[in-house]
């Protein structure tokens, strides 16, 4: 029994930052869910090319219709990542080990939202680079021109609507504390508000003509086409406030006062 | 070293803990008993900062627990074997305690030997482990940094003897080298068998506690004759107090020259007169803890409406 304990150290050092980051990246690959969830950020990529290639006219294999095919199957993935790192801690209520190995919760969901924008940016960058491997294929298939019709700015501005879901995601997972919530809320967030802000554009002028001003998604979704306005950009910017910073900072304000059990 | 002082906890109009006080010394396993619901394992989260207080304080090593710079080096915290990511193996969940912590990659191996999960069994995911083993794993994880204070709720829960005997050992060996050991238990006998010192709760209150030996010699003197209502009537009439009279014998309070010497005067003869020992601790529990028991409880509250 004399190994159980040792001579004490005289400091202790805290743990560094490089751990935690480290240790959530890990968490998220070490569950046969979470495993599979990143492997789909490849595989849907390979599906969509291979989708594209097969079904896609001549002319409009080009790089702009792969990304387009490939980035929407992260609109959904991402996000599912972003929710599930955070609130897979409650329902399955591994908090409870992860807090009183690292008492700061601050620390603790700083080190998951750096390495989910990580992953998200990692995700889109292999989901890119196999859509334009797809374009180069099903170009040479096709006996067409290789098209490049995807400028650097527009590709960031993907990047970073797919940044917003995943945060969209993490706020939500915050806010729920629970995976089935979270999901639930994000399908409402990403799928039924938008059809009903749709139908309620077609009825009432006034909301088709500022409805962007409120619809998160309304705005967001622009950065998928090509040049916005400023008013867009300020659009983008006040539903994200409304949306996204409002509640994360509700949602974190809650999480770091809950009672862990 | 654990100092809990005047901890009290409230959720809204209810107190779940009310001016709690107590330590944990080093050197000794500290057994904190309580019925369901008395309020030992919301003490336990208050302590590691799960839980924040209403008021008083916690401390671990003479600090908040919040700041402790690397808490598992010095507190290992066991307060529910079955809060784990159910799709993790065994293994992976020490290798996340093993980075978090930044010790070396052989801790893990160590422990597993030392809580003698093999191989195979590591490697399967914790949604396979029955509840033993998930204890087995659960103290893994508190020992893995090598700590002076272990806080274990309910450790011995699904355990089988042999499994109880180990755990007991292993505790022992700890506060033998210098640790300080908190556990919870509902069960007497579990506490009984493991704890030097002995902290009582109920219903939210600290009832009792001091060293076990103190304990069991406040509950008293168990003893028996033929004539059990003659007898107790004879040492009411010294003016000793009956803590309890059965078909089984009457449990006085008081040492048992003063309940020898009451019987003798009163011509009965003894046909034992011993300390009450464990069955004294258990009667103690129970009337300690009386006012807490739910069913108690819910007898008195049918009495009130019915009046």
């Amino acid at each position: 029994m004399s190994t159980l304990t040792v001579p004490r150290p005289t400091t202790i050092a805290p743990i560094p930052t490089s751990s935690l980051l480290g240790v959530e990246a890990r968490k998220m690959f070490d569950t046969r869910s979470g495993f599979w969830l990143m492997a789909s950020i490849g595989i849907a990529a390979v599906l969509a090319t291979a989708a594209t290639i097969i079904f896609a006219p001549d002319d409009e294999l080009t790089y702009n219709s792969f990304a387009a095919a490939v980035g929407f199957p992260m609109t959904v993935i991402l996000p599912m990542i972003a929710a599930l790192a955070v609130s897979s801690e409650w329902s399955q209520r591994s908090a409870l080990t992860t807090f009183t190995l690292v008492p700061s919760r601050t620390r603790v969901l700083g080190a998951k939202a750096a390495v989910t924008v990580m992953i998200g940016v990692a995700g889109m960058v292999v989901a890119m680079a196999i859509g334009a491997l797809g374009n180069v294929i099903g170009s040479s298939i096709a006996g067409v021109d290789l098209t490049w019709d995807i400028t650097v700015s527009q590709f960031l501005q993907i990047v970073l609507a797919n940044q917003i879901g995943m945060a969209m995601g993490f706020m939500l997972g915050l806010l729920f504390r629970s995976s089935p919530g979270a999901i639930v809320g994000y399908f409402v967030y990403a799928l039924v508000l938008p059809g009903a802000s749709g139908a309620l554009a077609s009825a009432q002028q006034w909301w088709n003509d500022n409805g962007a001003w409120f619809d998160h998604n309304w705005a967001v979704t622009r950065l998928y086409d090509n040049t916005l306005t400023g008013e867009m950009w300020a659009q983008i910017g006040v539903t994200t406030v409304i949306w996204l910073v409002l509640p994360f900072l509700l949602a974190w304000r809650l999480m770091l006062r809950s009672e862990v059990k | 070293m654990i100092t809990i002082d005047s901890l009290t906890k409230r959720y809204g109009g209810f107190t779940a803990l009310d001016d709690v006080t107590f330590t944990a010394q080093p050197g000794r396993v500290t057994g904190f008993l309580g019925p369901n619901g008395a309020g030992k394992s919301t003490t336990m989260r208050v302590m590691v900062g799960l839980t924040e207080p209403t008021a008083g304080s916690a401390t671990i090593l003479g600090r908040r627990f919040a700041d402790l710079p690397n808490p598992g080096r010095e507190v290992g915290v066991l307060l529910d074997a079955s809060a784990q990511h159910a799709g993790r193996t065994g293994r992976e969940i020490l290798t996340i305690a093993q980075k978090t912590m930044r010790l070396p990659a052989t801790a893990v191996e160590d422990m597993l030997d030392l809580v003698s999960l093999t191989e195979a069994e590591s490697s399967r995911r914790v949604k396979n482990y029955s509840l033993g083993m998930r204890q087995r794993l659960g103290i893994a994880t508190a020992l893995i940094g090598r700590p002076e204070v272990l806080i274990l709720d309910e450790p011995a829960n699904g355990l089988d003897p042999a499994g109880i005997r180990w755990m007991r050992d292993l505790l022992r060996g700890f506060a033998d080298d210098g640790g300080t050991v908190l556990l919870s238990s509902h069960l007497l006998h579990e506490i009984e068998v493991i704890a030097d010192d002995i902290v009582v709760i109920g219903n939210g209150r600290i009832v009792a506690g001091g060293t076990k030996d103190e304990i069991l010699s406040s509950s008293g003197t168990l003893v028996r004759a033929d004539d059990l209502d003659g007898l107790a009537l004879a040492v009411t009439a010294a003016g000793l107090a009956v803590t309890s009279s059965s078909s089984d014998g009457v449990i006085v309070d008081a040492d048992a020259a003063s309940v020898g010497r009451a019987a003798f005067d009163a011509g009965i003869a003894v046909t034992e007169l011993r300390g009450a020992d464990g069955s004294g601790l258990e009667e103690m529990f129970l009337q300690l803890t009386a006012d807490s028991q739910r069913d108690h409880l819910t007898d008195s509250a049918m009495e009130g409406s019915a009046a």
